[in-house]
């Protein structure tokens, strides 16, 4: 299929850029952490009630690391307008937004990745013995996340306040994902982990249908 | 030079109209180049010229009007037209270099054999030595070839290229001059934007002006040429 | 002019006579007194505002397809004017809220969707006023509105299965649940009321959006000249 073809030679070309400058995952890390540190002074972080606070925190932490980090996607391509040299060339537009929304997810999945012992040293809960659930979790809601925000990196790139803009659009449209991801992660810290797996379906099913839309209407977001 | 594996093919702008809200950058628009013409558009900047050419490589979509390709006989070409476009900007990535870029692009468009292809251009554009440098460490005029090389890959039947000649030195100019001397001996179709007289001037084998918008002049006799050119120019 | 101002008149008079029924016809429901009759205005409201995000979510799409000012005219009008129903909502809810939950506020699930269905059209707006270019704005607007109105039933759904797994305020008894005759004929006739309303509203808005645009349009040619 052309479409996944395209849409893997865009992907390597989107890992080789951050590969060669690790921006985007160093300074998106960096501002976690300061978010992470920085909550840890608004409550008591014990173990009790960092299960009450932490999951909360942590995603809120992601929202808007990923808000931040989702800017550039599309602005660089305006620099050299590479955007029109990607849809002259490109038999299917959503190729384009499938490669990006690969890479937004990838890197989001990383630095969440990155953060996770972090975040349980410092607010004392213990994820060793539910790693593998918490990544799945991680997973959907970067997902959900990425998703819309691919989408709406390409309609910030035309407005003017963009930097404050991408956050305003994608926020409030993301309470279904921050809901189900941090109920989902508060479950596997409990004392008695469980998978909330009516949560994560609930998260799949968001994910489908913000892809689907994608997939309907991404070329139209691409237009000059 | 490789063989010519492309289809001449002419293109025809019939009452094309492009709107920005109730600002119009093209009116009544109605050109029609027959396969093999050189076209060199005029005009000062504002006029329309970059629009008419991103409507041609299907960049923009006109508000009204209707763009054809043609074969060589003059007739509405069924056969998927390839142009390869030249814009201001230089189309490529900074952060890859040089024969990234073109293997990207190669493989997007589903060029058989991407890396021969990638590298006998690079070659072609002079710039064999430099494929593993950084398009970022380039010069202008460096630049501008990885642009034209990568509008070419697709082997495209018409040529579209906005001020090709932007920051390029008299010997960047000669070069170009000469490649697209070749392209259009080759049988291509060429349309370009041209601010002034110059080597690649010399080339067009017609001359249109554009005044906001209109199509104000359009003659392919050398006297009138030259006088279309220059007034543009001044 | 005369026209719109006998429509006017005539949704006065209608929306004067459903609020007379609401306080005096209707009975006085047992448990909350009196306070229950603001759930009138605000329940009508409530529903008018989706039918107004609605209304946006059909010119978005109609836009994209057809690409018609008039779509896109209709669009921002429609945001506004939900956005005003929804400032009724979230203003009566608490007044409602405070002698019988005995709080202004609680996150339950239907103010708390009406809340961000309110900053998703918020932001639509914010959106359309940081967009310069006319086709632009209509276009990204649109785009951004469609995946809006499709995260609706999303944020409903998720906060109502998040609100049942914590405690809240009991709803009494809801509206719509067997509801008396008197109340349901007030009800009915209230929000027969403000879909006139909206109609009125989105009518004026939507001749003044065509206005600005033909304006806009002088302006420019009057720059080009």
């Amino acid at each position: 299929m052309a479409l996944f073809s395209n849409a893997a030679v865009l992907l390597g070309k989107e890992l080789r850029t951050e590969y060669r400058s690790r921006e985007l995952l160093t300074t998106t890390v960096v501002f976690i952490l300061v978010v992470v540190v920085l909550f840890s002074f608004t409550f008591d972080p014990s173990a009790g009630e960092s299960r009450r606070f932490g999951p909360g925190l942590l995603w809120l932490s992601f929202l808007f690391a990923a808000s931040l980090m989702l800017q550039p996607c599309f602005l660089r391509e305006q620099n050299n307008d590479t955007l029109s040299a990607l849809r002259l060339s490109v038999r299917d537009p959503f190729a384009i937004f499938l490669a990006k929304l690969s890479a937004n997810t990838l890197f989001l999945l990383l630095t969440e990745v990155l953060m996770l012992p972090i975040f349980a040293v410092l607010y004392n809960v213990h994820i060793l013995a539910v790693f593998p659930q918490l990544v799945l979790v991680l997973f959907l809601g970067s997902l959900g996340v990425a998703i819309p925000g691919t989408a709406f990196s390409a309609i910030s790139a035309q407005a003017r306040m963009r930097e404050l803009m991408l956050p305003l659009l994608l926020l409030p449209l993301l309470t279904p994902v921050l809901l189900a991801s941090t109920e989902a992660t508060g479950g596997l810290l409990e004392e008695h982990p469980g998978l909330r797996v009516d949560w994560l379906g609930f998260l799949a099913g968001f994910d489908v249908v913000f892809l689907t839309a994608l997939w309907l209407f991404g070329e139209y977001l691409l237009e000059e | 030079m490789t063989a010519p594996a492309f289809t001449p093919t002419g293109i025809r702008f019939e009452n094309i109209e492009k709107r920005y809200g109730s600002l119009y950058a093209l009116r009544r628009v109605r050109l029609e180049i027959r396969a093999g013409e050189s076209v060199a558009f005029a005009g000062r900047n504002g006029s329309g010229k970059t629009t008419l050419l991103r409507i041609a490589a299907r960049l923009v979509r006109a508000s009204s009007g209707q763009l054809d390709f043609l074969t060589s006989g003059g007739e509405p070409a069924d056969f998927a037209t390839q142009t390869g476009f030249v814009a201001h900007a230089t189309m490529v990535y900074d952060e890859l270099t040089a024969e990234e870029n073109l293997l990207l692009f190669a493989k997007l468009q589903g060029i058989a054999d991407s890396s021969a292809r990638a590298a006998a251009l690079l070659d072609e554009v002079g710039l064999s030595e430099r494929r593993k440098s950084l398009v970022r460490t380039f010069s202008r005029g460096m630049r501008q070839r990885v642009a034209i090389a990568r509008a070419l890959l697709n082997e495209p039947s018409i040529l579209l290229l906005d001020e090709p000649a932007t920051g390029l030195d008299p010997e960047g100019i000669t070069w170009l001059a000469n490649t697209l001397r070749r392209m259009r001996d080759a049988g291509r179709t060429i349309l370009m934007s041209l601010h002034g007289e110059s080597e690649v001037s010399a080339l067009a084998t017609r001359a249109v002006r554009l005044d906001a918008g209109f199509v104000a002049a359009d003659t392919q006799t050398g006297a009138n040429l030259h006088s279309i050119l220059t007034f543009a120019g001044a | 002019m005369l026209k719109s101002t006998v429509k006017a008149i005539g949704l006065f008079v209608l929306i004067a006579i459903t609020a007379y029924l609401a306080f005096y016809y209707a009975p006085i429901e047992k448990s909350m007194g009196v306070i229950q009759k603001i759930f009138y205005l605000h329940v009508s409201s409530a529903l008018t505002s989706f039918l107004a995000f609605g209304i946006c979510f059909y010119a978005n799409l109609r836009y994209v397809f057809t690409r018609q000012q008039k779509a896109d005219w209709l669009g921002v009008s429609a945001a506004e004017v939900g956005l005003a129903f929804i400032v009724v909502v979230l203003i009566t809810g608490p007044i409602w809220a405070k002698p019988v939950w005995g709080i202004w506020w609680t996150w339950d699930a239907r103010l708390t969707l009406t809340f961000v269905l309110g900053l998703l059209y918020i932001s639509y707006l914010l959106l359309r006023s940081m967009i310069e270019e006319p086709e632009k704005r209509a276009l990204f607007s649109a785009l951004f509105g469609i995946f809006a109105f499709l995260d609706v039933p999303l944020v409903y759904f998720s906060i109502r299965w998040w609100r049942t797994q914590h405690p809240q305020p009991v709803i009494l008894g809801g509206p719509g649940s067997g509801l008396e005759p008197r109340m349901r004929v007030s009800y009915l006739l209230m929000w027969g009321a403000l879909t006139g309303l909206l109609i009125l509203l989105l009518s004026a808005r939507y001749r003044l959006e065509a206005l600005r645009a033909s304006v806009e349009d002088l302006r420019r040619e009057a720059e080009v000249r």
